[in-house]
């Protein structure tokens, strides 16, 4: 970039721009107009230091905070960015239009959100976002606090009224820098122009490395129209910030003698997995000691679902096998999975018998709700490696494998057939099979994405996509767009409740615009599923709020979208259309109605401990 | 224990947030800058129930960026001290008395008028403590206090408990 010593301004027309000074604007001008000029003054020494640097970066001549702010994305490779423009950030997409990163306008910035976290999930890049202020920033927070919970890279910038009348009041301010503190792993407010280049740095270094998350950078409107001389020659140094990637030699050496002695043991594998892009790795050392997989809900993928060690997914809907695996065993190897409450169940009843082994990049994890016995703070994929090239003495366990194999055997997972209408179960092995089971799929939260859990069967990695520690509805479709976005060539389903879609569905348009060939399947129950379930279980069928049947003709709403819809409500009927969406490459809508009654099982209680499982025979 | 932390706008807010949301409840607080440039420390008494959790309360501090090294200095010999300003009711008459009360405790009369003195005590929470009961039956006006802020000894008698946490394995 720029080598030629000035910074080129490129014109082309760029269609996202239209538009520009319609939505959350208007207003804005009138209290931003008197822009901060004594900002420049400041920085008068400053760039001093930046002229001579710029000479060596042949950037030559002052540019705008806006520009810089373009121009730092694309030294970090940003490829594509998801947001939505307003009075704040005008400046910003003014630069974006002279100089263009491609930018997907959503229809709501929670849409532009989870469409970033779909992006970072499959492509494993962190997802950009910008955002106006006030109203434009808080509709990020959910996004947001859904990044942080299930650790997903992504930088987001959000407009902010300018400097001399932050906390005044003013038209779309809200202090964003102190509501998102909670839910970033770090947050700035650019106040110092000069700084900007050195923070954008920063946040990306800080989003992508050690555990991931999102980082948000808040900036001032002055701060976008100011110039400077800027400098982009700098190296990031943060003291409070020093991951530990490689584990302690002596530490896994510890877990090699622990393996040797064991008996039962067990590997829990979690999302730190994917993160490292560890599976390769994972795989290996599970054949190469023998030792069984279970994978937590957003692990899934990390471990081939049709391999002999596979167990299944633990937790409140996982398989009896792979809880009783978790219950019984002697010692459990847990890679980058962070023991969350639907996993564990009662704390009191977890691992019970077993000796754990907690390899964690955050060493916050460590300890935080399972007692560890040999914590090995690291990357799981140094970790693995370690472990591969280490001399290990294999422990004899065939017993013990035989003996989950007899839980496999005697406790699948089952579905009922007592209902008339489409089982659940049945149409995600649908979506499975025409698929080839290699799609990437996107749920929303809820009884459907137990279905898909249970029931895909993942064999690659980064191709499941769910709002895990969160739990956030609305997330799938959203998710699925970003992860089409990714990657282009695949294939990307969202499986979506009735109720979820119904919250995200203005992002259809943005599937039209993009001619995004996504197949949407609402699990369509007429209900709030799982709320209904649990209502069923332990409220003695008292439907709070919980029943829908009041519902838009998905069909026509899809075809006012101009995307083609179906409406099935067989399982014959759902084979032919998921058969023929498959064989196409265009956006599909399908209203598949399913046995309302239908429950996700089996169930762990809450309460309850892993051994205590419900619903685990028909 | 005390916190390092690079002085940037907002962190004292980063840090006292997080104490609650992850349910500790803080004593007492002081902040100051050190003897490096940037960098401030913050004293806080917190009361934890167990090991575990203080070592949860150490990981998530140091999980901030910000935050540059965390010390719990609850076992370790330390000299603690807490400035007291009391303000006490007083005629020409009880003042000789107030005096002497204070004298042993090593504490000052900074400033005096017509009914009233003010006296300054530094020392630990409980020295601090029995000056005000000492003080309190001539009638106190109003008390402000900084909070302890702290600093291990120089040599630290032989460390018996050495706790291990996991940052670092």
């Amino acid at each position: 970039m720029n080598q030629g010593g000035t910074v080129e301004r490129i014109q082309p027309f760029h269609p996202c721009a239209i538009g520009l000074v319609g939505a959350r604007s208007e207003k804005a001008f009138l209290f931003e107009s008197k822009s901060l000029k004594d900002e420049t003054n400041q920085l008068e020494g400053e760039s001093m230091r930046a002229n001579a640097k710029a000479e060596t970066e042949s950037v030559t001549g002052t540019m705008t905070g806006a520009e810089i702010l373009i121009e730092s994305l694309k030294r970090e490779n940003v490829e594509i960015i998801f947001g939505y423009p307003g009075g704040a950030v005008l400046p910003i997409y003014d630069a974006l239009y002279k100089n263009p990163i491609r930018h997907i306008l959503t229809k709501h910035e929670q849409g532009a959100i989870h469409a970033a976290e779909g992006y970072a999930r499959v492509s494993g890049k962190p997802g950009v976002v910008i955002a106006t202020s006030g109203p434009g920033a808080t509709n990020l927070i959910t996004g947001i606090t859904d990044a942080m919970m299930d650790s997903l890279p992504l930088v987001i910038f959000t407009g902010q009224v300018a400097t001399n009348v932050i906390g005044s009041d003013a038209f779309q301010e809200a202090d964003i820098i102190g509501i998102t503190m909670p839910i970033t792993k770090h947050n700035y407010q650019v106040r110092n122009l000069n700084d900007l280049p050195k923070i954008v740095k920063e946040a990306f270094h800080i989003a992508t490395t050690g555990r991931p998350g999102p980082v948000l950078i808040d900036i001032p409107k002055d701060i976008a129209n100011n110039e400077t001389r800027p400098s982009f020659d700098h190296t990031v140094e943060l003291p409070g910030y020093q991951p530990t990637i490689v584990p302690n030699i002596l530490q896994i050496r510890k877990l090699t003698e622990a393996i040797a002695t064991s008996q039962k043991p067990v590997i829990l594998a979690g999302a730190g997995v994917l993160h490292a892009q560890a599976s390769d790795e994972l795989l290996a050392f599970a054949e190469e000691t023998n030792i069984p997989v279970v994978n937590t809900l957003l692990g899934l993928g990390s471990f081939p679902a049709d391999h002999p060690l596979f167990l299944g997914m633990g937790g409140m809907h996982g398989t009896y096998t792979a809880n009783m695996a978790m219950y019984e065993c002697d010692l459990l190897i847990n890679f980058g999975a962070r023991f969350d409450d639907r996993l564990t169940g009662n704390l009191k009843h977890f691992a019970p018998k077993a000796k754990v082994a907690h390899i964690d990049i955050d060493p916050a994890e460590i300890g935080k709700n399972v007692e560890t016995h040999i914590p090995i703070v690291g990357d799981v994929k140094e970790a693995l490696s370690q472990l591969l090239k280490e001399d290990k003495e294999i422990p004899e366990i065939n017993e013990w494998l035989l003996h989950l194999e007899k839980y496999k055997r005697n406790f699948p997972l089952w579905l009922s057939d007592d209902e008339e209408g489409i089982s659940p179960q049945r149409l995600v092995k649908m979506i499975h099979k025409f698929s080839k089971g290699e799609a990437i799929v996107s749920t929303d939260v809820g009884q459907h994405q137990m279905w898909v859990a249970q029931h895909y069967g993942f064999v690659r990695p980064n191709r499941w996509i769910t709002s895990g520690g969160l739990g956030t509805m609305g997330f799938g479709l959203p998710a699925a767009i970003g992860a089409q976005f990714a990657e282009e060539e695949e294939t990307v389903v969202a499986i979506v409740g009735d109720a979820g879609f119904q919250m995200t569905l203005q992002e259809l348009a943005v599937i039209k615009e993009f001619d995004l060939p996504i197949k949407i399947f609402i699990f369509n129950n007429q209900a709030l599923g799982m709320v209904r379930q649990w209502q069923e279980a332990f409220y003695e069928e008292r439907y709070s709020q919980s029943l829908t049947p009041v519902q838009p003709d998905y069909v026509k709403l899809a075809d006012s979208y101009g995307i083609r819809g179906f409406k099935v409500s067989t399982e014959k009927e759902a084979e032919e259309v998921i058969r023929e969406t498959f064989n196409d490459r265009q956006p599909v809508l399908v209203d598949c109605r399913i046995k309302p009654m239908e429950k996700v099982f089996p169930m762990i209680a809450p309460g309850k401990g892993l051994h205590e499982m419900i619903g685990v025979k028909p | 224990m005390t916190v390092s932390v690079l002085n940037q706008s907002g962190v004292l807010n980063r840090i006292t947030g997080l104490f609650t949301r992850r349910q500790f409840n803080i004593e007492s607080i002081t902040v100051g800058p050190t003897e490096a440039e940037g960098i401030s420390k913050m004293t806080f008494v917190v009361h934890v129930e167990d090991d575990r959790k203080m070592e949860q309360l150490t990981k998530q501090l140091n999980k901030q960026i910000d935050v540059l090294k965390v010390s719990d200095i609850t076992d370790q010999a330390i000299v603690i001290r807490e400035l007291a300003l009391i303000k006490v009711i007083s005629t020409p008459q009880t003042r000789g008395e107030i005096k002497g009360i204070i004298e042993p405790f090593r504490a000052t009369i900074v400033d005096v008028a017509k009914d009233s003195v003010t006296v300054q005590i530094a020392g630990n929470f409980e020295k601090v403590e029995t000056i005000i009961d000492l003080l309190r039956p001539y009638g106190i006006k109003e008390i402000s206090r900084t909070g302890i802020t702290a600093l291990p000894r120089g040599s630290q008698k032989s460390v018996t408990d050495f706790k291990q946490y996991t940052i670092l394995n």
